[in-house]
């Protein structure tokens, strides 16, 4: 990837912000070759900064560093070091803010790049509490940007891009790299709280396909209601050990068998939920039934809408990404499984490693190379 | 009139076959009923708006939203195609819905539904956005995570906002596929049904809203009167033995059928009254099959009413005081008709409280039977009498009408023979306006018709408004007379007596005289006073022997009666009998003439053809003649052209 121009030198610290509807996420470049010189005029506070944020995994309660993502020996803009990927519920935004301020950020005069919709909905509590400007952003530009950028610069260690070969078979799955050059077109599909599908023709040329409300919020939101779960972790918990088909009503349940007529295997939900018109159906199923056919519906949902929009577009390829899919293997491979099954082989699902942060990704490439 | 059958809703059918019997039924309702098709909307001054029936239904895409969602597109006849479907349908809505709140039935959660507030549960765009993502043109309320809001929450949610939230999320999940798949396939025709759709204006007005969200207004969500008989009818006509169903031709009967109805006990308290679970649709089997006048200017357009009582309040209130008012004279005359027979007056009753009932039905569901039209409260009329045994009240007056005007015709056409060639046709002209006076549905004439006739003619002719009329094209009409004569005309008649002998036959034979032939079209079944085709036959046998004229053209095959098809009071130039339709055309038609206010002004007053038109009316009720911009017995004298261009008679 060429390099363009650097427009900023010096003036750490670098961030790149997304505030989205259910998460913030915040990525931190923290320089490395930073020469005795340098650390002598460091002011303190972003000597302080950068010691919190890099030795701590967690912050405060709910603030989590991926560190299994964190890029190591990066160089931006002609300075070398690792960039550390954050998040933390929105949710916590106030308390985010009370730290910004509490550390005088606001006088290391530095622009805080930030997209997602939270940069416009939280603007006026940035300069408030913090006497912060953000710098806001399309958080679509940023997100295709941010992917780009990711895809092209890891070179070392497990592949940015991924598959998954043989998705249905538990034995045999397995995650496979995908070597994402000559990427158009694309149909990337982001899925955070909601759901938004883009189709990448070039760098700079995209269009936001549709949308969907039935999206990440929408499983956890109906996970919390039906089984009294309070977070992500906990709602995928439940998922991994429940069954869904007691839940829904299949193919086969009314058919008793396959609708060969139209091609509909058995196997394949004919109603998400069906089962649960009956009383004593609804009085058998567990907390993890009702978990796991939340996320398969979804999900599949998702599939299904993908699969019409590549069709209508005239594109093979589908990247899925966002906080959605985090730790949630389920998903993806219900992915993978149902473009490859519905397409008969002609749609690829692929998956990048660094799922919801490309658009924090995309803030902190606006901040270093303005566009 | 034809065979009865009688559909049940919730009829089940083999899970096999099932997918067949629901096009089968979607074609056959399509084709036949009209006013089948709807689009809701909820705002709008009358929420249904009823589409016409096209003459080519396919392609069209079927969403069928059961448990689960199917998605169908329809080529032809035979040719159809599960293209798709989905797994979150009304299956989905009523399990997760009992689930979040414990509540049983389905139609309970759609109520709870209408009440909630959805945006305390969903997240919004503005709440992520603190307004709206404009630069993608998402408004701030467009719901960017259905339930977005549920996992965060401290406290609980209503029972009423968890169903809405539910709804809506249901809803725009069908409604985007369905966007999908229409695009895919490039069909702009879609079609709802199934349970979750059936009856609930909730549903219709969410799926509504979808599709018009994601195809921009482009495609329009239609919904079916009949959809939940589709795998009834579907299953008949599989298993009956005429496979065709396209042979025939097929009317609904308004006695037997029970409408569309909203379900909300607060807008319909006559709901509650109701007893039975079952919703009834009766069709009415015609022998004989029913196709477009090939003359209508643009047969896709054509809507034979004039007046849309759905949409027009102050209207629909008139006619239906109207109606119900006259239901006393109705009921007293067909009494009369049966003086000997068994239990007419208990019978007379039956119909009467059956009638009344319909009215009452219509004033707080004008939309229960498609749009509502004068025409559509005359053939109720009709159907409810033959419910009854009463299948023609005025067959007597009619006889004896008939037998009055017949003693009189010979004079009539000498009179007209001594005027001058010019006279004698204002002469005919009116007195075929002066003879539609003669109507027994007027009240305002009634009293004349029991003295003599030809007196009751001499002045109702005198009577008669001076020129200029109303509408007044008779100039013209003259002026086209003087040139060449037309090749064929085909004349749609009204009443009995003195309408069609004194008026109608001189008028007959002056054309024919000139060389031009004539094909009398009136009814295959009785309505009030008009005169049916077999009637019709008989009468021109007796004028025939009178009159060499009328004789002459009979056997030289220049005079011709054919039914019409119609057994109504009113006109619908795209349902006419196949036989009539076939002559029309074989004949090189080049002239219509349409007699009478149900056939000329209640509907067809605004119909082109494409060919030279004569409509003729005297307005025989006030109100209608005050909307019109005149008086009570207003003459209508409509001569039409075609605009150039048009070509008639393009065979």
């Amino acid at each position: 990837m060429k390099v363009a121009s650097c427009k900023k030198t010096g003036s750490f610290p670098w961030f790149g912000m997304d505030i989205g509807g259910t998460l913030v996420k915040l990525v931190y470049f923290e320089p490395r070759d930073i020469t005795a010189e340098e650390e002598q005029e460091e002011v303190e506070n972003l000597k302080s900064i950068r010691r919190y944020l890099t030795s701590n995994t967690a912050y405060g309660t709910t603030g989590i560093r991926d560190v299994h993502l964190e890029l190591r020996d990066l160089t931006l803009c002609g300075r070398t070091g690792n960039l550390h990927f954050i998040r933390f519920p929105t949710h916590d935004l106030p308390t985010f803010l009370q730290m910004g301020s509490s550390k005088h950020f606001s006088s290391l005069h530095t622009s805080l790049c930030a997209t997602g919709g939270g940069a416009y909905k939280f603007e006026d509590d940035f300069r408030t509490t913090a006497d912060l400007e953000l710098h806001k952003l399309d958080e679509l530009d940023c997100l295709i940007r941010g992917v780009l950028y990711i895809d092209a610069v890891v070179s070392r260690g497990p592949s940015e891009c991924y598959y998954f070969e043989n998705p249905a078979e538990p034995d045999r799955c397995v995650q496979r790299p995908y070597a994402l050059e000559n990427p158009y077109p694309l149909l990337l599909v982001n899925i955070g709280s909601g759901v938004s599908i883009l189709a990448v023709y070039s760098e700079n040329n995209y269009k936001r396909v549709t949308g969907t409300s039935l999206g990440g919020g929408t499983f956890l939101g109906l996970c919390c209601l039906l089984t009294g779960c309070s977070t992500f972790e906990e709602a995928l918990e439940m998922a991994s050990q429940g069954e869904s088909t007691r839940v829904d009503k299949l193919v086969r349940d009314i058919y008793g068998g396959d609708y060969e007529r139209f091609g509909l295997p058995g196997w394949a939900v004919a109603s998400s939920f069906g089962n649960m018109m009956s009383k004593d159906k609804r009085e058998s199923v567990s907390k993890q039934d009702l978990a796991r056919a939340t996320l398969v519906t979804i999900t599949n949902n998702i599939g299904s809408i993908t699969r019409m929009c590549a069709l209508n577009e005239n594109i093979e390829r589908v990247v899925f990404v966002g906080n959605f899919l985090r730790v949630n293997t389920l998903s993806m491979k219900l992915l993978a499984y149902a473009m490859d099954y519905w397409s008969k082989g002609q749609l690829k699902a692929l998956f990048l490693r660094h799922e919801g942060y490309f658009g924090a990704v995309g803030a902190l490439l606006e901040l270093l190379h303005p566009s | 009139m034809g065979r009865k059958h009688l559909f049940v809703c919730g009829v089940r059918v083999d899970k096999e076959d099932e997918m067949t019997c629901l096009i089968k039924g979607c074609n056959f309702v399509l084709r036949n009923i009209p006013h089948e098709a709807f689009v809701y909307a909820k705002h709008a001054d009358s929420e249904f708006r009823f589409q016409t029936t096209q003459p080519d239904i396919f392609p069209y895409l079927l969403v069928n939203i059961g448990s689960g969602v199917s998605i169908v597109k329809v080529e032809s006849e035979d040719k159809f195609e599960r293209i798709g479907g989905s797994s979150i349908g009304g299956g989905t809505f009523w399990g997760l819905g009992a689930l979040l709140t414990k509540t049983k039935r389905f139609d309970e959660l759609l109520q709870l539904a209408s009440k909630g507030q959805h945006t305390s549960v969903d997240m919004l765009v503005k709440d992520i956005y603190g307004g709206s993502y404009g630069s993608l043109g998402l408004t701030g309320d467009l719901i960017a995570s259905s339930f977005g809001k549920s996992a965060t929450a401290d406290k609980e949610f209503s029972k009423e906002d968890m169903a809405k939230s539910l709804l809506h999320m249901i809803s725009n999940d069908i409604g985007q596929l369905a966007c999908l798949y229409a695009k895919l396939h490039q069909l702009s025709r879609v079609y709802f049904g199934g349970f979750f759709i059936r009856g609930h204006p909730v549903t219709m007005h969410t799926i509504t809203y979808s599709i018009n969200f994601f195809t921009k207004g482009e495609v329009q969500a239609l919904f079916l009167r009949h959809e939940g008989y589709l795998g009834a009818i579907g299953a008949f006509l599989k298993g009956a033995e005429e496979d065709n169903p396209n042979q025939y031709s097929w009317g609904e009967n308004y006695a037997g059928s029970s409408g569309l109805l909203s379900i909300s006990p607060e807008m319909n308290p006559m709901q509650r009254a109701r007893s039975g679970t079952f919703d009834m649709l009766e069709m009415d089997r015609l022998e004989r099959q029913l196709v477009n006048l090939h003359l209508l200017q643009d047969p896709s357009s054509y809507i034979p009413d004039t007046v849309d009582l759905t949409e027009d309040a102050p209207a629909r209130e008139y006619w239906l005081d109207c109606f119900e008012e006259a239901l006393d004279g109705v009921v007293k005359r067909a009494v009369a008709s049966q003086p000997d027979m068994a239990e007419s007056v208990e019978r007379a009753e039956k119909f009467r409280h059956k009638y009344r009932h319909k009215l009452q039905t219509l004033r707080h569901q004008p939309f229960a039977y498609g749009s509502l039209t004068v025409r559509s409260l005359l053939d109720t009329r009709e159907h409810c009498l033959n419910e009854f045994n009463f299948p023609d009240p005025y067959s007597k007056i009619k006889q004896k009408e008939n037998d009055s005007a017949l003693k009189y015709y010979q004079k009539a056409v000498r009179s007209l023979e001594e005027l001058s060639w010019e006279q004698r046709q204002f002469a005919l002209v009116r007195g075929v306006l002066a003879g539609n006076v003669f109507d027994w549905g007027a009240k305002a004439v009634s009293d004349v018709l029991d003295s003599d006739p030809e007196f009751g003619f001499e002045e109702a002719k005198r009577q008669l408004e001076e020129r200029p009329w109303l509408v007044d094209s008779y100039d013209q009409w003259l002026q086209r007379l003087k040139g060449r004569p037309h090749k064929c005309a085909l004349f749609f008649v009204d009443n009995s007596g003195v309408d069609i002998i004194l008026g109608v036959m001189p008028f007959v034979r002056e054309l024919l005289s000139r060389g031009t032939e004539v094909v009398l079209a009136s009814n295959s079944g009785p309505a009030l006073n008009d005169v049916t085709n077999g009637e019709l036959q008989i009468l021109t046998e007796r004028i025939a022997a009178m009159d060499p004229v009328i004789q002459a053209g009979l056997k030289d095959d220049r005079l011709t009666l054919i039914q019409s098809g119609s057994s109504s009071p009113c006109l619908d130039l795209s349902r006419l009998d196949k036989v009539l339709a076939m002559v029309v055309r074989e004949r090189h038609t080049d002239l219509v003439i349409i007699e009478g206010m149900g056939r000329a002004i209640h509907t067809n007053y605004y119909a082109t053809l494409s060919c030279e038109s004569l409509k003729m009316a005297v307005i025989k009720n006030s109100w209608l003649a005050d909307r019109l911009g005149g008086k009570l017995f207003s003459v209508v004298f409509k001569y039409e052209v075609p605009a150039r261009g048009a070509h008639a008679n393009a065979v």
